[in-house]
């Protein structure tokens, strides 16, 4: 098992490289960068003053170097005007339009971030689990078709939409303010019982419209995934055996579908992700996507950068936790059969 | 075979009295007949039309589709005609009754008054004033594709009338005449996109899938990469990366190209596996032993083979992309005004207080999730029909 963990990471290795340098290659697509765009705006207002002192940054931040330079002192494999001291040392990166160290603009954040994320992929396990076993083993009842259009519904939702339409129903029919992450009052306050509640409580809402697509998509497929197995000959020899129903399906079908099921969740995280950044956007919740939103928009690369490179190696973490589940589970991928997982 | 057959204890010679009609087995009824001499595409259509809420969408968007070339006449007034007199006008109620007599399609004209207290627009329904709607009419000049002067309309307001099917928005623009031009954009993103990922779909994993080796694998890491990164987030950035200072038709073509370029994984690894299975078939081989070159053999041999599947998995991309659309459009990162698109139009939208107090304001979700649905629907429809002879 460990050995198949260290494989794993073994080959987060080059993806990680690769996906930095994909990542630094777009936030550097914009013409210039932050400071010359800022000494342009300077030239173009007739204030020279301080330009002085932004050509000095531009060098501090090797912004005058070449492109491959640039990437490795982002990452510090190269030396940049401070030696090597980059994103590998634990130095984020400075953002320039807070004026501040972009561990101190993102610090905050990221633990909400994640827990959004891990709130969501709970959720949808915690839903599609049950309803996803009762629409297979009721098939075609009431129930069953109820769920598949809640289902159909919840997947062509998209969620930010969903978002916008839940925050004013809640406000126009219950007087309720969804956005926001807890009370106003509680802002800035030490953490306590009643601030912890407040966030929980404000959590339910953004983790509903971010889960609900994934988790339909997961009813679909547990349930299609039990069907294929549930009528299959050594069901009926164990029930034939006078086994009980519900032990029944809990020790062999289930298990068998359990499979695509773990697997599955490493597909979705990627979107689920997507999903968080855009509605915390609508919902004003105080994770990395309205911090990447500002980002983007003042062409504050290196805070962007960092960001969409956090989001990318958290789907990489929850890809490799449903890998390493699914090893747990599956002694095929475990002891290393590659086509044994088609 | 039986062992009489094989003369080891023979039996009595036996003659079927009815005697032999080679031609028997093989008459077909007229319906198998139908079916074996149809070209694939025919059965196809048979198979899908069986799909009723399939055919149902498959109508559903073509009516929607129809705002594309037409959206000019559809609409009642043109996209940047400002009312001024009625911002944030909320939607007029079609009725046919007035006083119990039947008057055919109408609206009660609008009073628009300032709350002063609650700094609001109100409007009050005058019931006095009966705006007939008129249709098939002449009415608000615009220029028909940007090119032809013209004022014909399929539905105008009444004579010194209004016509609000959807409210109007902060600069009293007409929600409903959005909502129209609005497909123009939204809806052929989706197109546009699609087919950019599915050329490169279909280069790259044709590519990965016929020569295999260090070209498939090196594919296949690129595009495990790309399935790993999250989407939005990258579309945010990509999008953030166009000059502001292009021009609107400009940001649409580099809109397209950065949702296909994200895209094409999914459909690649479609077109591998498929190529992999087809490769192997005995008139591939045939092909290549005749001397067809690698890419003739994948385009006039194995592609045919799996077009449909293709089809059907881009019909089912389609959404992703409209919805990426809007969701940039609706952050600032993607069209601005003048362009229209339902995520410029749900803009207006971003603010919960405004969309508290004009709620229609959120009327883009409608179409969107409409049409969204139906391509979700047709897909499924499509992609049950795409292999008619399993």
């Amino acid at each position: 098992m460990l050995n198949y963990i260290l494989r794993r990471l073994l080959v987060m290795i080059p993806t990680l490289a690769a996906i930095s340098f994909l990542i630094f290659f777009i936030i550097e697509l914009p013409e210039g960068d932050y400071i010359s765009n800022q000494i342009s705006m300077l030239r173009s207002t007739g204030e020279s003053a301080s330009i002085g002192r932004l050509e000095f940054l531009r060098k501090e931040f090797a912004l005058d170097r070449p492109f491959v330079e640039r990437y490795g002192i982002w990452v510090g494999l190269w030396p940049g005007p401070n030696g090597f001291d980059g994103l590998i040392q634990g130095n984020w990166g400075w953002s320039f339009e807070y004026d501040q160290p972009v561990g101190e603009v993102v610090g905050p954040t990221l633990p909400l971030t994640v827990a959004l994320n891990l709130a969501t992929v709970l959720f949808i396990y915690c839903v599609a689990f049950p309803i996803g076993i009762y629409s297979a083993t009721h098939q075609y009842s009431v129930g069953d078709y109820t769920f598949t259009l809640i289902g159909y519904l919840g997947l062509a939702t998209p969620n930010f939409l969903l978002a916008l339409v839940l925050m004013y129903l809640a406000n126009s029919w219950f007087g309720l303010t969804v956005g926001g992450i807890m009370e106003e009052h509680y802002i800035g306050e030490p953490m306590s019982g009643g601030k912890v509640l407040s966030i929980v409580a404000h959590l339910i809402v953004p983790v509903i419209v971010i889960g609900t697509s994934g988790t339909a998509a997961m009813i679909r497929r547990l349930r299609a995934n039990l069907l294929d197995e549930i009528y299959k000959q050594y069901v009926t020899t164990a029930r034939s055996k006078g086994m009980r129903e519900s032990k029944l399906l809990v020790k062999y079908p289930l298990r068998v579908a359990l499979n695509p099921f773990i697997a599955d969740i490493g597909n979705l995280i990627p979107s689920l992700v997507s999903g968080s950044v855009i509605v915390s956007v609508v919902l004003n919740l105080p994770t990395v996507g309205p911090v990447l939103l500002g980002a983007l928009q003042s062409q504050d690369q290196f805070l962007a950068g960092f960001i969409l490179l956090f989001v990318s190696i958290l789907t990489l973490i929850g890809m490799l936790v449903s890998d390493v589940l699914l090893g747990y589970l599956d002694p095929r991928i475990r002891l290393g059969k590659e086509g044994a997982r088609q | 075979m039986s062992p009489g057959e094989r003369g080891e204890d023979k039996a009595e010679h036996y003659v079927n009295p009815k005697g032999f009609d080679p031609k028997d087995v093989e008459i077909l009824t007229r319906e198998q007949e139908r079916y074996y001499q149809a070209p694939q595409w025919k059965i196809i259509w048979w198979k899908f039309r069986k799909h009723k809420l399939a055919v149902l969408s498959a109508i559903i968007l073509f009516f929607f589709y129809l705002c594309v070339p037409f959206a000019e006449i559809i609409a009642p007034y043109p996209v940047a005609k400002r009312n001024v007199d009625f911002l944030f006008a909320p939607p007029q109620a079609i009725h046919l009754f007035h006083e119990g007599k039947l008057v055919g399609p109408f609206v009660y004209g609008l009073n628009p008054s300032v709350d002063l207290e609650n700094l609001k627009w109100v409007y009050e329904t005058d019931t006095t004033k009966v705006q007939k709607i008129r249709f098939f009419c002449k009415g608000e000049p615009y220029k028909f594709w940007g090119l032809f002067p013209a004022s014909f309309h399929v539905i105008c307001p009444a004579k010194d009338g209004t016509l609000f099917i959807a409210g109007t928005d902060r600069l009293g623009r007409d929600q409903y005449s959005g909502l129209v031009y609005g497909a123009r954009l939204s809806l052929t993103i989706g197109l546009v996109g699609v087919s950019i990922s599915m050329v490169l779909g279909v280069l790259l994993g044709g590519l990965a899938g016929f020569f295999g080796g260090w070209i498939d694998s090196s594919i296949q890491r690129v595009i495990e990469i790309m399935r790993s990164l999250p989407e939005l987030p990258l579309w945010m950035a990509l999008s953030a990366a166009l000059p502001i200072t292009w021009s609107p038709v400009w940001i649409y073509f580099g809109l397209t190209v950065i949702l296909g370029l994200l895209d094409w994984p999914g459909l690649a690894r479609a077109v591998r596996s498929k190529l992999l299975s087809l490769r192997e078939e005995e008139y591939a081989k045939a092909a290549a032993l005749m001397g067809a070159s690698p890419s003739r053999i994948i385009v006039k041999h194995l592609l045919p083979g799996f077009t449909s599947h293709l089809v059907a998995s881009a019909t089912l991309s389609v959404p992703a992309m409209i919805l990426g659309e809007t969701a940039l459009s609706f952050l600032n990162l993607g069209l601005r005004r003048p362009a229209v698109s339902w995520g410029v139009l749900l803009n207006e939208a971003q603010n919960i207080s405004v969309v508290t107090i004009y709620p229609w304001l959120m009327a883009p979700v409608i179409p969107i999730i409409i049409v969204v649905l139906a391509f979700n629907f047709m897909g499924d429809g499509l992609r049950d029909a795409a292999d008619p002879y399993k």
